[in-house]
């Protein structure tokens, strides 16, 4: 019994990491109709850019972060700038070549400036670290994850309910003729949805950088919070949320019961199986072509 | 431009006397090229064809049905340990080996055309993508596949020939290209084909006029891992050694990147687009030491860069192509070729 609570918290420890990249995802696919292969590309260099304030230039901890998340949000305009919307009739074939080729772009310049082997994150929690909470240990990293996780998610609630750019997010999101046609500068709303969904995704990497950072530490948080947004719907933010908790928890309870050695592919059977039955994913209304 | 007057004209192989006299010209120079140029040519033509035939047979599920697919590293990976395992551990003939195996592969492509009947877009990609992740992850795992150490290619013997060496093997690939090229075309111009391109232009519309998506959806899927199950069992003989590692991911993006780099749905485009990456790609592989701008990437690195992450500059640029292509000409290198041949034809005017 016990074993299968220390599970499931680690479950729930790992399932914020996705969740967060699946609201990364999602916020950009929500407005745009792109699957964003290129998100966790998009955070490795902000990480890395973290990296080089922190261990190269020495700059603080208090200057060197909030800087980092202001570089993922300009990275993710740039972006959206210069390359989505140069796309001449994009198609979803179009965007996902696209988006692919961005990433492997961003991690071939990564690869090449740091080379492929391990770095130590000058972060301020060492994973190590863990303390007992009745019989269960957790790591404090993986509390300062959730709680972060938890915090960017009421955030991005708040934003998107209350205040008036998230509305007009939500808007561009829904109509985006309509939109333009109130006033909103429908332009500037992608950039921006670029730009969060960045920040966001920078975030998940940064709590990942203390377990590994190379080049290729990105690319599995990428698919399974690719994966969990899907198996929520790929438009609803809760959705992707909830997605990310069950694969992370469903992971861990695989690893520990059936086979250590396919807990990192069971995630994909699951979303094939999810999608056999519910082909738009667990919370989206079912999409409707028009002819 | 070419006005067709009647069925047989538009289901014909060769379209006039000129097409058919540099096909022969074309077989001519195929059959010369092993004579006329060094081994390492011998194996980097080896390598290219490999990627003509996965390309065709990707290009039939991505540009003819419009369906997307990540995950074709494994179906290749299944037609590489299939044939290998064949050979090796039930002593069949490579001749026979080589079409079971793809035939298991087209099994797997119709496994995987079943769910994909129902999805699309990002759905269909995460789908595809978990698959070819899911095969090369248990392959790795299973002793009987040789697991992480992989599996030698046995000696090949069809008939009285022993083929040993890159050059004997290449007729041999080089005969499968050519007949796997000629029956892709034959195929989109049959029924099944023009079914193919119905459903990429329009399902609903599709289904109206009496096409079975259910049927030309996964026989899609077949199809295409036929064709990249045969370059799979194909693909372990150039190699010569195989393990689980050479069929990631990065592998399906570079299928992907070939088809839409050539141009989608067509064949003269899947085979431009699978020479220049596949050519791009061996040559990258040992960067420095390219003619001219080797040294100048040498002193950059140096200076700006680290010289132990250099190779992943085939990274950058294979990035920088795909984001090119779509961006200033969604058809490709096909489609380029198109558009000059329509300017040219009219010239001064």
């Amino acid at each position: 019994m016990l074993d299968f609570i220390q599970m499931i918290a680690s479950g729930i420890a790992v399932g914020s990491s996705y969740a967060l990249m699946g609201l990364a995802m999602v916020i950009i696919y929500k407005t745009s109709e792109v699957p964003n292969f290129a998100q966790g590309e998009m955070a490795l260099i902000s990480v890395f850019f973290a990296f080089m304030l922190l261990g190269h230039y020495g700059v603080p901890g208090y200057i060197a972060f909030p800087a980092t998340l202001a570089f993922a949000a300009v990275l993710g305009f740039l972006l959206e700038f210069t390359v989505l919307r140069r796309a001449k009739n994009p198609n979803v074939l179009g965007m996902i070549v696209i988006t692919i080729g961005l990433e492997m772009i961003l991690l071939g310049l990564v690869s090449w400036k740091f080379g492929a082997d391990h770095k130590d994150m000058p972060f301020p929690i060492s994973p190590y670290e863990s303390f007992a909470m009745g019989k269960i240990f957790v790591s404090t990293l993986e509390v300062l994850t959730l709680f972060v996780a938890l915090v960017m998610m009421v955030t991005l609630f708040l934003f998107f309910r209350y205040s008036k750019l998230g509305m007009a997010v939500k808007a561009t999101q829904q109509n985006k003729t309509a939109a333009r046609l109130m006033g909103i500068r429908t332009n500037r709303i992608m950039m921006l949805t670029w730009g969060i969904s960045s920040v966001v995704g920078c975030v998940a990497g940064l709590l990942l950088t203390p377990v590994s950072m190379e080049p290729f530490m990105m690319w599995d948080p990428m698919l399974k919070g690719f994966a969990s947004a899907v198996l929520g719907g790929m438009t609803s933010l809760p959705g992707a949320v909830f997605g990310a908790y069950i694969l992370g928890i469903i992971e861990n309870l695989f690893g520990g019961y059936v086979s250590i050695e396919f807990k990192s592919v069971v995630a994909f059977a699951i979303i094939v199986l999810v999608l056999c039955v519910k082909p738009s994913g667990l919370f989206a209304r079912h999409y409707v072509k028009k002819v | 431009m070419d006005m067709k007057r009647d069925y047989y004209e538009d289901v014909k192989l060769f379209t006039s006397g000129v097409v058919f006299f540099w096909f022969m010209v074309l077989m001519v120079f195929l059959a010369a090229y092993p004579f006329l140029v060094k081994n390492y040519y011998v194996y980097v033509a080896n390598y290219i064809a490999i990627n003509i035939i996965v390309v065709i047979g990707l290009n039939i599920l991505v540009g003819y049905t419009g369906q997307i697919s990540l995950g074709h590293a494994g179906f290749f990976a299944i037609g590489a340990y299939g044939t290998l395992i064949l050979m090796t551990k039930f002593h069949f003939p490579f001749l026979v080996a080589l079409p079971v195996s793809a035939l298991i592969a087209a099994v797997f492509g119709f496994l995987l055309g079943l769910p994909a009947l129902r999805l699309e877009g990002p759905y269909l990609a995460i789908a595809t993508l978990g698959f070819g992740l899911t095969i090369t992850r248990v392959i790795g795992k299973i002793e009987f596949f040789g697991g992480r150490q992989g599996l030698h290619a046995p000696e090949l013997v069809i008939g009285p020939w022993h083929l040993n060496t890159d050059r004997d093997f290449y007729y041999l690939l080089m005969v499968i290209t050519v007949l796997m090229t000629v029956g892709a075309r034959n195929l989109i111009k049959t029924r099944v084909g023009r079914a193919f391109v119905a459903i990429r232009d329009a399902d609903i519309a599709a289904e109206t006029m009496g096409v079975n998506l259910v049927f030309y959806k996964t026989l899609a899927f077949a199809v295409s891992a036929f064709y990249t199950g045969i370059a799979g069992g194909l693909f372990a003989f150039v190699l010569r050694f195989i393990e689980p590692e050479l069929f990631s991911l990065f592998m399906s993006i570079m299928f992907l990147a070939m088809v839409v780099v050539g141009g989608l749905g067509s064949i003269m485009g899947s085979i431009t687009g699978a020479c220049l990456l596949g050519w791009l790609d061996l040559q990258l592989r040992n960067i420095l030491s390219l003619p001219y701008i080797g040294s100048w990437l040498e002193s950059l690195s140096k200076s700006y860069f680290s010289l132990t992450g250099v190779s992943n500059i085939q990274f950058i640029l294979f990035g920088l192509i795909m984001v090119l292509i779509m961006l200033f000409e969604p058809l490709g290198i096909f489609g380029f070729w198109i558009r000059t041949k329509k300017y040219w034809r009219t010239w001064p005017f």
